[in-house]
């Protein structure tokens, strides 16, 4: 078997009384795209916060290739939800983009021209090259989807953590970012994506994780994505309509 | 004294050049920490900080029984960040909302600040008077040393914003990435309220504890108005603040010396008020005109299009209309008919005859190709 991107054990995270997430187990190897799906409230935003420490378990244990977060921090990318930043923020798409680099440069130094040149490659590469001195309100919300995107890539990561990136997207923007994202996969780097859309789930991925408090299943797409999980997650009266 | 006495005097009297000097500071460290507070929606908090200070004042005094500015400095930041310290308590730890807990322990600690300040005036002690300036702040009575003492803690935090300047933007617009990318959340956190409590505190004796919080937020929104980089904003904020401080001041020398806080305060106010008229982009002006204009080059399109409906409904498109037509057309008034005519898209023949030009058949084929959109 090939090296473990995740191995969680035991993970339960309670926002004040009530558990978000129960006895979460989990393992998903190097190099795969995998999706997270679930109903509303099934906690997988909090799964992914779970495992970047940014909200603090109730018990359990994360591994990230291998190691604990902290030790591995530089090697991972995360992209929030749209949402969770006020847009109106004084700042440019570039200025975005190169936090990203934070993380590396550490404590009080400032990004110089390679931190620079990485953040044009990346504003380059999401196809924002036109905009990238505009205020980031000035911009769509497949545009501000794609700016977070930018933001991961500077990290230059082996593991990407995405938090609904297809939120608020047109198809065409869709397509564009799937295919970033399969590139990224396609050059040995892990993708976690939180995912709402149950018919794209096997065109975009290759192993798919279902949770709804608990964990349901989790494994490569043609073996169980299927409806029986589908109805353990979703409920009894729900099926694939196609 | 009239105000261009003051500054005369601003160069070469030695008092006010202090209080001058005094209140720029003040607005110069106020202005810059706003920023981040508007930045990060505290700006309420702010103010349970400014009147969180008063029982902390009072208390200094008890205990020193001197008005000494360094020990009031630091009674006023202490109280200040202990009132925060249990705002974020309070909000973590119980289901009270923000709002609720910043008014809970604003009244509390205020109150109790103006129990100990009448407490004080009954005690026997020819240092108490005075201390109730606090209040509203007297701008008179700052002295050199004091002075130095803002100065000090306005270049120390100076210092902090500009070595932690990326840590703070980052912080301030998105925590939970600060946190992934391995940054200590809690210390910017720390770092950041810290410095608007100091910010706050070396006001009080110049704006008081009841309207500094006012001088803390009005520079930042004003800057805001005008400049999108957060560089930008935080300058600028620096300069609107120590031009309120400054200008305010000089006012309240001039006005038979009304009360400074209050006038220091209505300055800064005045400057957001001209900010959010004038400023370009994000102005009220600038959105009425780009709105108005708008209008106009909709209702320019909307006429050609009904010109160009109106020719092709003959054979020769060149066929002449006579003018009562154009005017029953949607879209039409004098100055969108004159753009028409000014851009070469419509002829006239003779006064009240008229046909669209080969350009004008042009353009509004195209207009109309994809549904009047510009």
């Amino acid at each position: 078997m090939s090296k473990l991107a995740i191995e969680i054990n035991d993970l339960t995270v309670a926002y004040n009384y009530k558990p978000v997430l129960w006895d979460i187990d989990l393992e998903v190897p190097e190099g795969v795209m995998m999706a997270i799906v679930g109903p509303n409230g099934a906690g997988k935003s909090t799964l992914i916060k779970g495992i970047l420490e940014i909200v603090k378990p109730l018990a359990g244990e994360v591994k990230l290739l291998g190691q604990p977060y902290h030790k591995v921090r530089t090697q991972i990318g995360y992209v929030p939800q749209k949402g969770s930043v006020d847009w109106d923020f004084p700042t440019t798409v570039k200025d975005v983009v190169l936090m990203g680099t934070y993380g590396k440069l550490g404590w009080i130094k400032r990004p110089g021209s390679k931190e620079k040149a990485l953040a044009d490659k990346a504003i380059e590469k999401v196809g924002l090259s036109d905009f990238s001195k505009r205020q980031i309100s000035q911009l769509s919300g497949g545009q501000q989807q794609r700016v977070f995107l930018a933001r991961a890539l500077v990290q230059e990561a082996d593991v990407y953590f995405m938090d609904e990136p297809f939120q608020g997207v047109d198809v065409t923007t869709e397509k564009a970012i799937v295919n970033i994202l399969k590139e990224l996969k396609n050059t040995g780097k892990t993708v976690i994506v939180v995912h709402h859309d149950l018919q794209t789930v096997t065109e975009y991925f290759d192993w798919v994780t279902f949770l709804n408090v608990r964990r349901i299943a989790s494994g490569p797409v043609n073996k169980i994505f299927n409806n029986l999980n589908l109805e353990l997650t979703y409920g009894s009266k729900f099926a694939l309509t196609d | 004294m009239d105000l261009y006495n003051f500054f005369i005097d601003l160069f070469t009297d030695y008092t006010t050049q202090t209080i001058g000097l005094g209140t720029a500071v003040l607005g110069l460290m106020s202005g810059v920490l706003g920023v981040y507070a508007i930045l990060r929606k505290q700006s309420l908090l702010g103010d349970a900080v400014a009147h969180s200070a008063l029982p902390g004042i009072a208390l200094a005094f008890l205990l020193t029984g001197t008005k000494n500015t360094l020990f009031i400095f630091a009674g006023a930041a202490f109280a200040g960040w202990l009132a925060t310290f249990w705002i974020g308590a309070i909000i973590k730890n119980t289901r009270i909302k923000s709002d609720a807990a910043l008014a809970i322990v604003l009244s509390v600690f205020f109150g109790f600040g103006l129990v100990l300040l009448t407490f004080i005036q009954r005690i026997e002690n020819a240092n108490q008077a005075g201390l109730e300036t606090y209040l509203f702040g007297q701008a008179a009575t700052l002295l050199q040393q004091d002075v130095i003492t803002m100065a000090m803690i306005a270049l120390f935090s100076l210092i902090v914003v500009v070595l932690l300047w990326k840590e703070f933007k980052l912080f301030s617009f998105d925590e939970q990435y600060a946190k992934t990318l391995g940054f200590n959340t809690r210390f910017l956190d720390f770092a950041i309220n810290t410095l608007i409590v100091l910010a706050i505190v070396i006001g009080l004796q110049t704006v008081g504890v009841i309207l500094m919080s006012a001088l803390l937020i009005a520079p930042a929104a004003a800057a805001r108005q005008w400049t999108n980089r957060l560089s930008g904003v935080v300058v600028l904020s620096a300069l609107f603040g120590i031009l309120s401080g400054v200008v305010g001041t000089g006012i309240s020398s001039v006005g038979n010396n009304l009360s400074t806080g209050p006038v220091i305060v209505l300055v800064s106010i005045v400057i957001v008020l001209i900010s959010f008229v004038f400023a370009p982009g994000r102005g009220w002006l600038a959105k009425l005109i780009g709105k108005q204009k708008n209008r106009q080059s909709l209702a320019v399109s909307k006429l050609l299009e009904g010109l160009y409906q109106t020719c092709i409904t003959h054979q020769n498109v060149k066929h002449q209309h006579s003018l009562n037509i154009i005017k029953a057309l949607p879209g039409y008034n004098k100055k969108t008919l004159l753009t028409l005519k000014n851009d070469g898209l419509i002829d006239f023949t003779t006064e009240t005859e008229w046909c669209l030009t080969d350009k004008g058949l042009f353009m509004a084929k195209k207009h109309s190709g994809n549904g009047g959109a510009n």
